[in-house]
């Protein structure tokens, strides 16, 4: 089984779009929705849930002001400004690391687990998903991609699927990390403005520093043809191959509203170029 | 006033909302921008900010010393985040999965943890347009971005009205920076990606306690279900953009919209205008 995770620094510029237009031309293949965050792959798959589960990914410091003797150890250990000066423990800035429980003389603070997200597993008209939201205000999103990889990875044995597709999120930190762990490849989703080539930099940044092997496409490649050049010329000094680009087309967005991809709408110009690109990244790594 | 530009989805348009609503306000009262998205920030490219300070954000890691160590154990029990391992003859630190907590060195019997600090990104303070500007910057391969979004929070000034352009998402990052916002100004698109976010979004805000408004972007472009949703959950929708292929590419390459459009100045007062009224 070889991966692909869809990676792209920042935000909106179509990982998703590409992600599910990769799951209509793949055989065999299982996804993974990463973007724990902000899952949204679903929303294109019809999805029947088959299998779910809280997931329990942080331990939250709680205090019994029974026996608490008020001494300030707490406060003064916590490096995480979560034990106010009056000793109550904010569930927010806790870290849930347990070195308050360590300092306290009378034994008053435990550590409790937290349930901090949902899972699931799902036949879809695409087939198999795994994915997962996190619950409001709950943290530890990059321990909940890992779960996520994991139950995508026990649906790929199952189902023997010769990949596997995994959407992930914006950014370049713990959840990009954790995604980015033992993929085979991952494919960079940008457009022509400055925010997307400078954000394209640092996630390739992210990308080399794990020595995966990676390829570009430039979405909406005709907003800005000059910046779009600077993004193909940056990529050939790096080594990055350009899988193409993909026009600005409102398809797209009416496939999404439908629960498609651009790839399963009569003339649309993105579709065709989607197409374009998965054969060139077929050919590339197959 | 703290106001927090924040949107579940990512590329919805907080940081042009972010830039223009900062611009246009510095014309009226002390304002002050911090751009928390610290990994990937793109408030600079349209601020250009002068950046006169230079600030590096660490976290303690531990460091064994093997003549003193015993090999107890008691360190990697103590830890919560599986960052260290105790073999035989030999501990393994794992640097990116410790929180640099300190517990392993409390619980060290044999003293032999010493900390040292290792930089998880830096801040760069400075002024853009008369105004104080700051953003943070993890570095690259670093996981941890809450120490650097709560280390430039401490650069807030109660004098000044704060903007602070949030990450996108519903995680830790997203969570240190609308902490103690007055109002968490949520920036969508018309699609079901944009409302699935949204809806993330709020879910967020109102578990902090933090008041919501709406911004709709690149409005036209899909259906009106989040306006729906807005109506439904009574959350003020404050300001509409159309879809407008000049606006993307004024964007794009890094012009301000109310420099080059300044009839929008009207708009994004009467947004903070809004915003002030919901909150006073």
């Amino acid at each position: 089984m070889k991966s692909i995770l869809f990676l792209s620094g920042k935000g909106g510029t179509g990982k998703t779009s590409l992600a599910g237009a990769f799951a209509v031309l793949t055989n065999d293949k299982v996804l993974a929705d990463c973007d724990v965050d902000a899952a949204n792959l679903h929303l294109l798959l019809a999805p029947r849930v088959v299998n779910e589960g809280v997931y329990q990914g942080a331990n939250l410091a709680v205090k019994d002001d029974d026996a608490c003797v008020r001494c300030g150890r707490c406060h003064e250990v916590c490096r995480f400004h979560a034990v106010s000066s009056s000793y109550e423990i904010d569930p927010y800035l806790c870290e849930g690391c347990g070195a308050c429980v360590t300092a306290c003389p009378a034994d008053a603070i435990k550590l409790v687990i937290q349930d901090t997200g949902r899972w699931f597993t799902a036949e879809s008209r695409l087939g198999p998903l795994a994915g997962a939201e996190l619950l409001p205000g709950e943290e530890t999103s990059g321990k909940l991609v890992a779960h996520v990889k994991q139950k995508a990875a026990e649906l790929s044995e199952a189902a023997k699927a010769e990949w596997l597709l995994i959407d992930g999120s914006p950014g370049i930190g713990c959840p990009v990390i954790a995604s980015a762990s033992g993929v085979d490849v991952v494919v960079l989703v940008t457009e022509p403005t400055l925010s997307g080539l400078h954000d394209l930099r640092r996630v390739l940044g992210v990308v080399n520093h794990f020595s995966i092997p990676a390829f570009l496409v430039t979405n909406k490649e005709d907003l800005n043809p000059a910046v779009a050049k600077e993004i193909g010329t940056y990529a050939e000094e790096e080594g990055l191959p350009l899988l193409g680009g993909i026009p600005y087309d409102p398809k797209v967005t009416k496939a999404m509203v439908a629960g498609r991809s651009a790839v399963e709408e009569d003339g649309s110009p993105a579709g065709v170029a989607m197409r374009e690109i998965f054969a060139r990244l077929m050919e590339a790594i197959a | 006033m703290r106001i927090a530009i924040a949107s579940g989805k990512g590329g919805t348009g907080k940081t042009t909302i972010a830039v223009n609503l900062a611009i246009t306000l510095a014309e009226q009262e002390p304002i002050q921008f911090l751009d928390c998205d610290v990994e990937e920030p793109n408030a600079h490219l349209f601020l250009n900010p002068q950046f006169e300070d230079r600030q590096a954000v660490v976290k303690l890691l531990p460091e064994v010393d093997e003549g003193k160590c015993t090999h107890c154990g008691a360190c990697a029990e103590a830890c919560e985040f599986n960052a260290m391992a105790v073999l035989r003859d030999k501990v393994l630190v794992y640097p990116e999965l410790c929180h640099g907590c300190g517990r392993c060195r409390m619980v060290c019997p044999a003293n032999a943890i010493r900390e040292v600090p290792h930089e998880l990104g830096i801040i760069e303070s400075g002024s853009a347009r008369g105004f104080p500007f700051s953003h943070g910057l993890l570095n690259v391969g670093e996981a941890m971005a809450t120490p650097i979004i709560h280390t430039l929070k401490e650069g807030l000034d109660t004098e000044r009205t704060a903007i602070l352009d949030a990450p996108p998402g519903t995680g830790c990052p997203t969570i240190a920076a609308l902490a103690n916002a007055n109002i968490a100004l949520l920036v969508t698109e018309p699609t079901p990606f944009g409302l699935h976010d949204l809806r993330a979004a709020v879910g967020v805000a109102r578990a902090l306690d933090v008041p919501v408004a709406v911004v709709i972007n690149r409005d036209g472009i899909g259906d009106d279900q989040v306006t729906h949703y807005c109506h439904k959950e009574n959350i003020p929708i404050m300001l509409s953009i159309p879809f407008d292929r000049q606006i993307a590419f004024l964007y794009s390459e890094g012009t301000v919209l109310v420099d080059a459009q300044p009839e929008w100045k009207d708009k994004f007062l009467a947004l903070a205008a809004q915003m002030k009224g919901m909150t006073a």
